[in-house]
């Protein structure tokens, strides 16, 4: 490591964040990102790392996108944050843009934040408005941001240490892929809605089985509760269609996108409300706000990424790139059976699981070392998160897949040993 | 209300919109060679076939739509060219082997065929379909992914048949996004398509200034220049099946393929006999009052005129106020000059034939040299004879690679009533500032690794036979799990339907709003386009 990248580091724990910083340090990645282009990352001594992070989709399209770039920089010539009081060009534009391809045909309005946190507060305060019940249903280990209300749906790893988990019962956890769990929660009817992230991603990917998420759509239904549609990892052509939800036949009563709406260029989150749960705009539209939130920039870029996520041409490029590393995938783990045990996968959503309680963090690691970067799951560190971009060349997926069959090898050698395999 | 899409800040003329078009068409196309490459010999020639078939089955329809958008030429003919673009094309290669390696055990090499990967695909306004549909059949039969970028002039035409060509080959197992079409060209556009490093190939049929731009893009580019071609007819030919084919090939098309004649030389010992021969197929000459009309309506101060291009004969003989029989099928122009005081000695795409009579043999050959000086270096040049002696002569001193004998010129230099290989591209060879002499054909289109031993006897050569490569096929379709009858992996079956591919296209963008990226060309620029390239390609 240079002098330079030893001293930053240190002013990073001096103002920045001590714990994070060192966390990294401990963990064997020294990554200090510094720049970016397309898919690949370079640290500031200038190790180059494929991205197969993205933040959770945030740079689905690439970082620093260059059409995202000329949008934003020709919109600053005639637009800034804007107003959030008043009805402004742009806002109303990604408003429409977003109703032309969203998941439900009644889906109308859209509601803005400035991530994807405030969205889901925005998401619940809706959903118990239209209800006017309280009470929401999410999933044990679920992951939905550090906001108020976002905090208290998901696992209280994060909500503990700040005293700020739910006491008064509103908040109702329940294991996911259980249609009698959820049933049993909803039973009384007194829930305003529940809360799925299509694919649980913080908890690393476990798909939702055939027939699980229209089951549960059903008993919202039929239990007169709100279904919400957490899409910000799962969302924008990432799993093939515009929404996971569509590909899994659901059709929710409100829908959050974020992350990847971005374009990772200028923070924006959207919730997307149906007619029948958009009733606080029309009572009193004042009701919340959001200096930030739907900042008119942030919806021009908005707007140039749901334009190229739709071009036919990034559906294609979807299919070859989830085919091409499943192919690869499959390979690496027969290789080394013994510890590369599952693929869970949903086009370019995919969850690497290793055969030890925090077999990823090895993994990543290496990758790391390896010139890759992709994250462990927080709340499932057996599974790596494996994400790479919408429009992946074959020569980057070709470098991933040699490098993470390198990345693999090290990470078994390191935590089984020499052990025989058992293949 | 339904909801709009709509632009607030377009950037679709910006370098980085343009960029990131090309971009991104240029990434499919290499996911979709990289994936072909994993078929084997009867798979691709499956797919080829299929293709084939589909050109074969619209020949009609894009012809008559080529010329009713174009304005040029004739549509019996150009169905012609539609037909012989698919399985005549294909037969003359079929027994090639492009995918297979091959092992030399005398020299102790094997040759394992490589694929150039991507290649972008420039077509003219003149042969619109034929050159299309040429240029997919060789990219399939290679393996290569193919990217089309049409003339603006025919670019409806040319997009709904490259589609339909794609579905075509989707449907019998290619891979998405083997064939694809640039729909909205332009000129900044098309050059980031050129410059990309994800271009392998560019291979460009059309005028000169596209052609320079091609080799001057920095990836590797086969192009082509301009015809003029020069038809010789001796005293030895047999007349009357020299004026026959002549007329013939002159009428083809109304001239719009550029190895077309331009003009004839003959001898004055012959010159009547040939004048009436002429006339017996349907020509008509041209008293030099009328040939000078005809100089003036062709060749304006700023060059050829683009109203005159692929007209039938009648139609320019009325437009020049000529009275000529109705059954006319060329207007022949007497000259008495060749070279930049006559205009009518350089290249014209229309069914006028200059005509000019010298004395002798030598002089013939000098005159045919300076026509090709004027303007179509390298292309094609045609001889009526019957004496081996002047052949050779004509051929081995006249600067073009192909001397068509005791044939039709336009088809003949094609390959279509000659053994040459049939090509709407025609190498043009170093006389025409071109990379490839030949008529182009699918073996340019592929590279080979030689595995070479040591040629001391004592170092034997390996058995290479079934050795491989490994052709895997389609990639198997990655699960989606949890979604119903998706969650194992799966080989994808070719379907039996263009479904495939259509559903691609419908289940696209919900919203029918503007797709900012791809410019509507105005007719003023394309006018302008047209114009530009057909002056470049005549003023030399």
């Amino acid at each position: 490591m240079s002098q330079s990248k030893l001293d930053f580091l240190e002013r990073s724990k001096e103002f920045w964040n001590p714990g994070k910083t060192q966390a990294w340090q401990d963990m064997g990645v020294d990554l200090v990102i510094d720049r970016r282009e397309g898919y690949h990352l370079y640290d500031m001594d200038g190790q180059r790392l494929i991205d197969v992070h993205l933040n959770g989709g945030t740079y689905n399209l690439g970082h620093r996108n260059p059409e995202l770039i000329e949008v934003l920089k020709a919109g600053m010539d005639r637009f800034d944050m804007g107003n959030h009081h008043f009805p402004a060009l742009a806002r109303t534009a990604l408003a429409e843009a977003l109703a032309a391809c969203a998941p439900a045909s009644d889906m109308k309005y859209t509601a803005y934040a400035s991530g994807g946190g405030e969205a889901i507060d925005i998401a619940l305060k809706t959903a118990r408005h239209a209800s006017q019940k309280k009470k929401i249903v999410s999933i044990a280990k679920a992951y939905h941001g550090h906001t108020g209300l976002a905090l208290k749906a998901g696992d209280d790893r994060f909500s503990k240490l700040f005293l700020s988990e739910d006491t008064s019962d509103e908040f109702i956890q329940i294991p996911f892929n259980d249609l009698n769990a959820m049933e049993d929660a909803l039973r009384r009817r007194d829930v305003a809605a529940v809360i799925m992230e299509t694919i649980p991603a913080t908890y690393g990917f476990p798909m939702p089985e055939e027939g699980y998420l229209p089951g549960v759509k059903k008993l919202c239904e039929r239990y007169d509760a709100f279904y919400i549609a957490d899409e910000v990892q799962t969302g924008l052509m990432r799993c093939g269609e515009m929404w996971a939800c569509e590909k899994y036949g659901v059709e929710p009563d409100i829908m959050v996108t974020g992350k990847g709406i971005s374009g990772g260029m200028y923070p924006i989150a959207c919730v997307l409300i149906s007619e029948k749960c958009g009733g606080w705009l029309k009572q009193d539209g004042f009701a919340h706000m959001s200096t930030m939130g739907g900042a008119e920039l942030g919806c021009l870029v908005a707007m140039k990424t749901l334009e190229i996520v739709q071009r036919p041409e990034v559906r294609s490029m979807v299919n070859f790139i989830s085919d091409y590393l499943r192919a690869g995938l499959d390979k690496i783990m027969a290789a080394y059976a013994d510890f590369f045990i599952g693929i869970r996968q949903h086009g370019v959503v995919m969850g690497l699981v290793f055969n030890h309680e925090e077999g990823a963090k090895p993994v990543m690691r290496h990758l790391y070392k390896n010139g890759v970067w992709a994250i462990f799951s927080t709340l499932d560190p057996r599974v790596l998160q494996f994400k790479p971009g919408l429009l992946l060349s074959q020569e980057d997926a070709e470098e991933i897949l040699r490098r993470l069959e390198i990345a693999v090898g090290l990470a078994r050698e390191e935590i089984m040993g020499n052990r025989r395999r058992s293949f | 209300m339904e909801p709009q899409v709509r632009n607030l800040v377009d950037i679709s003329t910006s370098p980085a919109a343009l960029r990131s078009c090309a971009d991104l068409v240029l990434g499919r196309a290499q996911w979709a060679t990289q994936v072909f490459q994993r078929y084997d010999r009867s798979a691709t020639m499956a797919i080829v076939d299929a293709v084939a078939q589909a050109i074969h089955d619209n020949a009609q329809k894009y012809a008559d739509w080529a010329v009713e958008e174009t304005g040029f030429g004739v549509p019996a003919d150009k169905k012609l060219k539609n037909e012989l673009s698919a399985f005549p094309l294909v037969d003359y290669y079929r027994d090639e082997d492009f995918i297979n390696p091959q092992i030399d055990i005398g020299r102790k090499i094997v040759k394992i065929p490589r694929p150039a990967g991507v290649i972008v695909a420039l077509t003219p306004a003149t042969n619109p379909i034929s050159t299309i549909n040429y240029k997919i059949i060789m990219a399939l039969m290679t393996r290569n992914a193919i990217v089309i970028s049409p003339h603006p002039a025919a670019r409806a035409c040319c997009v709904d048949a490259a589609e339909m060509l794609a579905r075509a080959a989707v449907s019998a197992g290619a891979p998405d996004g083997i064939i694809q079409i640039i729909e909205q060209p332009n000129i900044p556009l098309i050059e980031e398509f050129m410059k990309s490093p994800k271009t392998s190939l560019i291979l460009a049929t059309g005028g000169d200034a596209m052609v320079r731009a091609a080799y001057s893009s920095s990836n590797p580019a086969m192009g082509v220049g301009p015809g003029n071609a020069p038809v010789f007819v001796d005293s030895s030919a047999d007349i009357s099946k020299a004026a026959e084919r002549i007329v013939d090939s002159k009428s083809f098309d109304n001239s719009v393929l550029c190895t077309n004649e331009s003009v004839l030389v003959t001898l004055t010992q012959i010159d009547k006999q040939l004048r009436r021969a002429l006339e017996g197929y349907g020509a008509y000459i041209c008293s030099d009052e009328e040939t000078e009309v005809l100089r003036r309506f062709l060749f304006h101060a700023k060059g050829f005129n683009v109203e005159a291009v692929g007209r039938d004969a009648v139609w320019i003989a009325q437009e020049c106020g000529i009275r000529v029989p109705v059954k006319t099928r060329i207007l022949v122009t007497p000259i008495t000059q060749i070279g930049v005081e006559e205009r009518l000695s350089k290249e014209k795409l229309c069914p006028v034939l200059a005509y000019h009579v010298v004395p002798n043999r030598t002089q013939a050959i000098a005159q045919a040299r300076a026509i090709l000086r004027l303007t179509g270096a390298g292309h094609s040049a045609a001889i009526h004879a019957t004496d081996e002696r002047v052949i050779m002569e004509y051929a081995s001193t006249v600067e073009v690679y192909r001397v068509i004998v005791n044939a039709p010129s336009s088809q003949g230099s094609a390959g279509f009533q000659t053994n040459l290989a049939p090509a709407f591209t025609i190498g043009t060879g170093f006389f025409g500032r071109s990379s490839i002499g030949e008529n182009i054909g699918p073996q340019h289109l592929v590279h080979w690794t030689r595995i070479a031993y040591n040629k001391d006897p004592s170092e034997t050569f390996g058995h290479f036979e079934n050795l491989g490569p490994e052709f895997a096929g389609p990639l198997p379709q990655a699960p989606a799990d949890g979604v119903p009858g998706s969650s194992s992996p799966k080989t994808i079956v070719p379907p039996n339907s263009s479904s495939e591919f259509t559903g691609l296209k419908s289940s696209g963008p919900k919203s029918s709003g503007p797709k900012p990226y791809r410019e509507e060309f105005s007719r003023e620029e394309l006018r302008k386009l047209i114009a530009e390239e057909l002056r470049a390609a005549l003023k030399r």
